[in-house]
């Protein structure tokens, strides 16, 4: 056993564990953080996609000892205040989800591109998504929806230096 | 005051309620749940396609720190049943024996050979490893048309044969006699490759004990929790009544969770045996081996016609590969693609065979279509086909064939009455936003100056038979079960509604649908409804979700009971308001007399009168809640226009999707974003088969692409944006005039496409490439095409 301590979701865990135990595992099984679903074994669906010290990580691939010291973010901990970060709104609106089991990913990875390219295209999104399959969308809504929350985003950076504003969750 | 609407519900892009959860990751998956002293299961599979289990033995595995059983297939068959198969699709056919767990020979790479229960799931695993089986090999069962020789290795020996059943339908005149007197007759094999369907989440069953009443839940990632109920109790012998079967958030099916597994049978069993909750989750290499295939066909088809390119006659013949066992509606896939082969068109003669071919492979069963994109596939291929033969336009040769809209309701060769379509105006409209006539003009510029990347344009004109099922007509397929649906309408004291639904969704987004169908009726706020479903004690009747079935039935059922609640607020609100029933209006949930309309009542208001009961009329039940079970009268026929446009490069063989036009007719549309969804959805996996997927067997035995590795679900950058356009032909068939979509995209994409590739390379020779057409076959058709050679057709 090794003991490791890790913030997730802005809370710190202090926990001894396995030293072959996924970080997945330890996220759904030891802090009952269920949000992030398995999809595969084999690291090729994403449905597992979280933040791991700032890049994407599909957790299933990362063994929890390997987190000792790091800040993961799940999807289970976007929301702030209350408000739905711009992605699951934009998800919701232009029906990006059908049974939703790949949309933690999802978001987690389209977050990750936005952050690195603000203004993408739709080809942008199209490659930046490759790693996360989707078997009931077809992909379309969820282009269309990354690309609608870039422009909230947008015009809500805007509108913060001009007034402040924030945006409104539903 | 509560509040009404004042505009229809039905037909708005309602934002889903299911949303919140999902976008949060608040959900409640299957493999989410647990219990205090939670036990996992494992299980050890077959590495070998076939082969006689000569011992297991499992005390090395109980000497592993955490384990707490093990179990052998004889320990765990005594007093549990064969797994079920509902559709038995001919008197004698062959219905082998199916252990949960194999007790003396395994029939398929990832067949169950013994079972672990440890603490955790790392326990679980690290115990299979010291479980001993010693296997004698047995030949492998893998070419359908070597299966059925006289001197192939069986599957099962006890029986005999290989051959499961022969299925034979002839219709309208003698197809040998119309065969006679046509000008033109084409033959041609296609073969339906193999699919694993892959429902982003694995399978998982989790099962509680409660106390000593000897009662159980269920929970399972399943599309059929009613289905589920019924045939747990049968097989495990656990009363009907003691068992709960919830079906939670579940993440898609496509039909591989329209199933009665092994693993959920041994779950009930070792959960009764220990007195213990039990979890088992499977993860996707081994869903790979041992939740059930699609497809998987041999189809030789032959077209009969006269030079001016009138169908004659349609002959098919199927081999379909049911795997190792029977399972759920193993048996009956094909038989549902045998009424579709005809399709759209009006013919004098049909003729059709199937013959299930056991084989050491993984089952087969319902995968997204069942059936029916296997028969549109070849009817839309062969059409083309003969459309070059005959020196036509696909589109033309179609349009020449077709039935018109003015001949609906129209009674199709294979015997079933389409009751409304309109293929003309969906024609139309596809071609217009294709812009087939400019594209067929490029493609003709390019084949001319000898471009290497050739365009193709594809085309497939669909309908399906859906909407499952009239319940006589499945006693007349032999299939065990009735095709109804439940709902019930709760009116809660406060206002709010709660509706019962014995559909059961995974995805497909039933909480928003029902709430706009319900809302419509009865006059609430769509957010003042609560659709409940998937859990055996609050929904108690239920045929569950498949076949494009939900909605048209489970839909309706939600219309019509709400419509009887409705009927009952009205005697309610007649006596309150002391008038006559007839002399009331019913609008936007409002009860009002004629001519004083001041004179009203809510139906929130009617619904708390009658929750005190304190005033109603004489002898009434003190009740406006009510239950609809409905029996559909028919099918339901969506159809549609699909075009697909490729480039193949045909120096490497890659194919890129340039643009795809479908415009479909699912009769009235409740809520167009999910409708347009479920299209892009059924594209995709359409798409998949013909360009990336196939589940890949090598000579022994062994399922090469077991994992998501090896096994191409297409991700964002393969697939392309889709252009997508409605017509709305109601159906008549039921109130609402809808009809089933979740299959339609489908059974339609997979011909459009590969005619398109055929289309683009035809000019170099090139009569047919396998599925999927990847660049390697795609490549192998061009040289095969360049030295005369057939290519291999797989």
């Amino acid at each position: 056993m090794t003991r490791i301590s890790v913030k997730v979701d802005g809370t710190t865990y202090e926990d001894e564990v396995e030293p072959r135990l996924l970080l997945i595992h330890y996220l759904r099984d030891r802090l009952g953080l269920t949000g992030t679903p398995i999809g595969c074994d084999t690291s090729n669906c994403g449905a597992c996609t979280v933040d791991l010290d700032g890049e994407t990580a599909k957790s299933c691939s990362v063994l929890a000892v390997q987190c000792d010291g790091s800040v993961v973010t799940t999807v289970q901990g976007l929301a702030q205040d209350g408000e739905w970060h711009p992605l699951q709104k934009a998800f919701h609106e232009r029906h990006a989800l059908q049974c939703g089991y790949c949309t933690p990913g999802m978001i987690m990875a389209a977050r990750d591109l936005l952050g690195e390219n603000p203004e993408p295209s739709a080809d942008d999104v199209r490659h930046a998504l490759e790693g996360n399959l989707c078997r009931c969308t077809g992909y379309q809504n969820i282009v269309r929806a990354v690309l609608a929350a870039a422009d909230a985003e947008a015009a809500s950076s805007a509108g913060a230096s001009a007034s402040s504003g924030r945006e409104v969750a539903p | 005051m509560t509040e009404h609407i004042t505009e229809s519900e039905v037909g708005r892009s309602r934002p889903r309620k299911e949303d919140a959860r999902l976008v949060t990751g608040q959900t409640n998956w299957t493999d989410n749940i647990g219990a205090t002293g939670l036990l996992h299961l494992a299980i050890l599979r077959s590495p070998m396609a076939h082969a006689r289990i000569e011992r297991v033995d499992v005390s090395a595995a109980l000497e592993q720190p955490g384990v707490v059983a093990a179990f052998t297939g004889r320990d765990l068959a005594e007093g549990t049943g064969s797994l079920p198969c509902a559709w038995p699709v001919t008197e004698d056919i062959v219905l082998p024996d199916h252990p949960a767990v194999a007790v003396d020979e395994v029939r398929y790479a990832g067949d169950p050979v013994a079972v672990v229960v440890a603490r955790d799931r790392y326990a679980a695993a690290d115990a299979l490893e010291a479980i001993e089986v010693d296997y004698t090999p047995l030949p492998p069962v893998l070419d359908l048309e070597d299966a059925l020789t006289d001197n192939s290795p069986l599957v099962h020996e006890e029986h005999g044969t290989n051959r499961s059943y022969v299925w034979p339908m002839a219709t309208g005149e003698d197809y040998g006699t119309v065969k006679g007197r046509a000008d033109v007759v084409l033959t041609r094999r296609y073969v339906q490759q193999r699919l694993i369907p892959n429902a982003m989440e694995p399978r998982a069953v989790v099962v509680t004990p409660l106390d000593a009443s000897g009662e159980y839940t269920v929970y399972s990632a399943t599309q059929v929790p009613h289905v589920l109920r019924v045939m747990l109790s049968m097989v495990t012998g656990v009363p009907e009544h003691k068992l709960r079967v919830v079906a939670p958030d579940v993440g898609g099916g496509f039909g591989s969770k329209l199933q009665v597994y092994g693993e959920e049978v041994v779950a009930l069993v070792v959960a009764r045996r220990l007195g213990r909750p039990v979890k088992w989750t499977e993860s996707r290499s081994e869903g790979h081996l041992a939740t059930h295939h699609g497809r998987g066909q041999i189809q030789d088809i032959e077209i009969a016609a006269t030079r001016e390119g009138r169908l004659l006659g349609l002959k098919v013949d199927l081999l379909a590969d049911m795997g190792a066992y029977l399972m759920l509606v193993t048996p009956g896939i094909p038989i549902l693609g045998a009424f579709m082969y005809p399709a759209i068109y009006k013919m004098d003669a049909y003729e059709f065979r199937c013959t299930g071919v056991f084989t050491t492979r993984t089952p087969t069963d319902a995968y997204r279509g069942a059936g029916r994109p296997e028969a549109t596939y070849a009817i839309e291929r062969i059409m083309d086909e003969l459309a070059v033969e005959l020196g036509l336009d696909p589109v033309e040769l179609r349009r020449r064939n077709w039935i018109g809209h003015e001949e609906f309701p129209y009674t199709s060769i294979a015997g079933l009455t389409y009751d409304s379509g309109n293929y003309e105006a969906a024609t139309d409209k596809a071609l217009a936003l294709f812009g087939y006539d400019e594209l067929r003009a490029e493609q003709a510029k390019r084949n001319e100056s000898g471009d290497s990347v050739r365009l193709g344009i594809g085309v497939s004109i669909y309908t399906e038979m859906c909407g499952l099922a009239p319940s006589r007509v499945l006693r007349d397929l032999r299939y065990a079960a009735g095709g109804w649906e439940a709902a019930g309408i709760r009116m809660l004291p406060t206002g709010k509604v709660e509706v019962v639904t014995g559909t059961s969704p995974h995805g497909q987004g039933h909480e928003t649908c029902w709430s706009q169908i319900a809302a419509d009726v009865l006059g609430v706020p769509f957010e003042d409804i609560e659709v409940v479903h998937g859990d055996t004690r609050s929904a108690p009747q239920g045929m569950d979700t498949y076949g494009s079935r939900s909605l048209v039935v489970g839909g309706a059922a939600v219309h019509h009971a709400a419509e009887k609640v409705v009927g009952k607020a009205r005697k309610v609100a007649a006596h309150l308001l002391e008038a006559a029933e007839q002399d009331l209006e019913f609008t936007h949930g409002v009860f009002s007399v004629k001519g004083s309309p001041e004179a009203r009542r809510t139906i929130q208001e009617v619904a708390f009168e009658t929750f005190s009961s304190h005033d109603l009329p004489d002898g009434m039940e003190p009740t406006i809640n009510a239950e609809y079970l409905l029996d559909p009268e028919n099918f339901s026929y969506p159809h549609g226009t699909h075009l697909c446009a490729v480039e193949v490069d045909t120096e490497t063989g890659r194919t890129s999707i340039r643009s795809y036009v479908c415009v479909d007719d699912v009769g009235r549309v409740v809520n167009p974003m999910i409708v347009e969804g479920q299209v892009h959805g059924g594209l995709a996996q359409g798409i998949a088969q013909a360009l990336y997927e196939e589940a890949v067997y090598d000579d022994e035995g062994n399922l090469v692409s077991g994992s998501l590795a090896d096994y191409l679900v297409p991700s964002a950058p393969d697939l392309p944006e889709f252009t997508t356009g409605r017509t709305e032909t109601p159906a008549t068939s039921n109130p609402l005039g809808v009809k089933g979509v979740g299959e339609a995209g489908t059974i339609a994409s997979t011909p459009a496409v590969v005619n398109a590739i055929v289309d683009a390379l035809r000019p170099l020779g090139v009569r047919d490439v396998a599925m999927p057409c990847s660049p390697g076959r795609v490549w192998e058709a061009l040289q095969s095409a360049r030295t005369g050679e057939e290519a291999p057709s797989s």
